[in-house]
């Protein structure tokens, strides 16, 4: 950058005279003006530089920065009824890595993610992959459908699933109910975890399925030709050339899915009403954090439950970054 | 039709083709089954919804008309509000973050200062911290500064969006050619009128596409506005929603007229997002299809 904007002023002649200076005094203002300009130059490109990133890092240090350094500082005190605020260092995160409702909450999410992420990717990886074969404009159109609840609220995709799940006006119990059957009530206490499965992966596969699908037209189609001159059948094709090409969009997709879920709340918040006594206040570590924050008002603690949630999450990370790292992902 | 084409045609047509048809047309239902649901059952007043109509089809008498007076009417129009307030945090939050993420996003492309590279680097890492892990935090803060419900405590966070920014900065560096700014500065333009001049246009398609994220990302918004928000009359229409929804499911019976509300508001509340969804397609493949590509 810096190079092609002095390049003209370093010529190779104007070198060569700060080195010797020749008799004429024009030739030894010349490097002097250059050397000024590159720097005004360079000045200039660090003030007008700075001067378009600034708006931007003025909101990232008051959104992100200073919300996560007072956190992190108040995870480090604790309100007591006797002695008022007392810095305690470590004590909430002990506390909080012995609290069962905040153990349990994490376990949860982190048994989920693991159940869910696999399915929700076999899925999307596998509605991408025939979306690659067919080409109709039933094709088309299903593609936009399968892709519509992504611009739906969670919010109103968990109401509407808690609705036909409901026993009250759901179609799942009536259609069992006609075959003289009780339907699964995906609202209890035992079918809640696959019921919340089913609206995270109704809400999101569709849009992991864009990025696989893109990623899959991004490959040279001469590829397949020569695989089938070699005598590769469609599935060969598919194993061999389509899945490794896209494994490293499936890998960053993997892990930002990860980390929300991770971070899961707004659909059990919104399925606790409807699924009475499925969920508890402190099912995932960011409601049991919410009510901490809202309902108690106990900011410290509030703090430290999420200062470890993103500690857990980081680890997760970095465990499943350090398993896929052979198969070439986004970071390496 | 020539012989050729014919025959080309049935060779498309192989049972493994009408297979995955069939795979299509039943992942269709699946994905659309919830909105079929919501179509016909806000159609319904709450004696059908809890008598003995079929879940998945029309009652006999349509109340769409009676259900939408009452959902603009039902305590004293207060649903209007939520709308209007969704559409003011939407684009307020929406408009600002797209400012900022053009703005910064040219900064990172098309100068050389000192900080960029661990800027950048920074930037990269603040993409994988979701928005969600921050609404604690940044709620907490607010509290002691006195923000909390008032609209700035939702504007405000919105615009915070790390993805816009390195999008835009990787859309910068690829259409905006430096010889094109050189020559500007050349004609004797200021940094800030080359570029509103040339860059600012040749931007325009992600800028869209930036915009229209994070105004569909700040309307679908739920935890913070839930966190920062107690006064009703400030609610987006999500939250709205899922209060209604949950008074209606603590009071049961007495709230059942409340659930024919819910179903509706669900409905008209997604509408403009499908419609925007439908109609701006292109925009949206463009943007969430560019992490994939790299």
């Amino acid at each position: 950058m810096t190079a092609s904007t002095t390049g003209p002023v370093r010529s190779p002649g104007q070198r060569r005279s700060t080195t010797s200076p020749g008799p004429e005094t024009s030739s030894t203002t010349g490097p002097v003006r250059a050397a000024r300009r590159r720097r005004s130059t360079t000045s200039r490109q660090n003030v007008a530089g700075w001067l378009f990133v600034g708006p931007f890092g003025i909101i990232f240090l008051a959104l992100l920065v200073v919300p996560i350094g007072y956190a992190l500082y108040l995870s480090l005190f604790q309100k007591r009824l006797i002695g008022g605020t007392k810095f305690v260092f470590l004590d909430n995160y002990l506390k909080a890595f012995s609290d069962p409702s905040f153990v349990d909450g994490v376990w949860f999410v982190i048994r989920f993610s693991l159940v869910l992420i696999p399915i929700q990717m076999a899925i999307s990886l596998a509605i991408a992959l025939i979306l690659d074969t067919v080409t109709s404009k039933f094709a088309r159109f299903s593609r936009l459908m399968i892709f519509l609840p992504y611009a739906i609220p969670t919010v109103i995709g968990a109401l509407m699933w808690g609705f036909l799940y409901s026993k009250n006006f759901g179609p799942i119990a009536d259609t069992f109910a006609a075959f003289g059957a009780t339907g699964p009530d995906f609202l209890s206490n035992n079918m809640i975890f696959y019921g919340l499965m089913n609206v995270v992966t109704w809400q999101w596969a569709g849009y992991y399925m864009i990025i696989l699908y893109a990623a899959l037209q991004g490959i040279d189609s001469s590829l397949y030709e020569a695989a089938r001159i070699d005598g590769a059948s469609q599935w060969q094709i598919i194993r061999r050339i389509k899945i490794p090409l896209v494994t490293p969009a499936l890998v960053l997709i993997l892990v930002f899915a990860l980390i929300g879920t991770l971070q899961f709340f707004n659909e059990p918040q919104i399925l606790q009403q409807l699924a009475a006594g499925a969920i508890p206040n402190d099912f995932t570590p960011n409601m049991y954090a919410y009510q901490q924050a809202f309902t108690l008002a106990n900011s410290n603690y509030s703090s430290t439950i999420s200062f470890a949630l993103g500690a857990v999450v980081f680890i997760c990370v970095y465990i499943f970054m350090f398993a896929t790292r052979k198969r070439g992902n986004f970071l390496s | 039709m020539s012989a050729t084409h014919i025959e080309r045609r049935r060779a498309r047509r192989t049972p493994g083709h009408i297979a995955l048809h069939l795979a299509l047309a039943l992942l269709v239902i699946y994905f659309l089954i919830p909105f079929w649901w919501v179509i016909v059952n806000s159609s319904k007043d709450s004696a059908a919804l809890f008598g003995g109509t079929s879940a998945l089809w029309f009652a006999p008498e349509n109340s769409y008309v009676e259900n939408l007076k009452q959902l603009f009417t039902y305590n004293g129009g207060l649903y209007g509000r939520w709308l209007a307030n969704s559409a003011l945090y939407a684009f307020a939050g929406g408009i600002g973050a797209t400012v900022l993420a053009v703005l910064a996003g040219y900064g990172f492309a098309k100068y050389t200062f000192v900080g960029r590279r661990a800027g950048f680097a920074i930037l990269l890492g603040a993409v994988m911290v979701p928005a969600t892990a921050l609404v604690i935090p940044t709620f907490i803060l607010f509290s002691q500064m006195g923000l909390t419900n008032t609209i700035w405590s939702v504007i405000l966070p919105t615009l915070l969006n790390p993805f816009g920014v390195f999008l835009m900065s990787l859309y910068a560096r690829d259409v905006v050619p430096d010889e094109l700014l050189d020559a500007a500065r050349m004609d004797g333009a200021g940094e800030f009128r080359t570029f509103v001049k040339v860059a600012l246009p040749l931007m325009r398609p992600a800028i869209v596409t930036v915009l229209l994220l994070s105004v569909v990302s700040s309307w679908n918004n739920y935890f913070l506005p839930l966190t920062m928000l107690v006064d009703n009359r400030l609610f987006p229409v999500t939250v709205g929603i899922g209060l209604w929804q949950s008074t209606a499911s603590t009071y049961g019976a007495a709230g059942t007229n409340l659930f024919s509300l819910v179903i509706l508001g669900s409905l008209v509340s997604i509408i403009p997002l499908i419609i925007a969804f439908l109609s701006l397609q292109r925009y949206w493949r463009g943007g969430l299809t560019v992490g994939a590509l790299k």
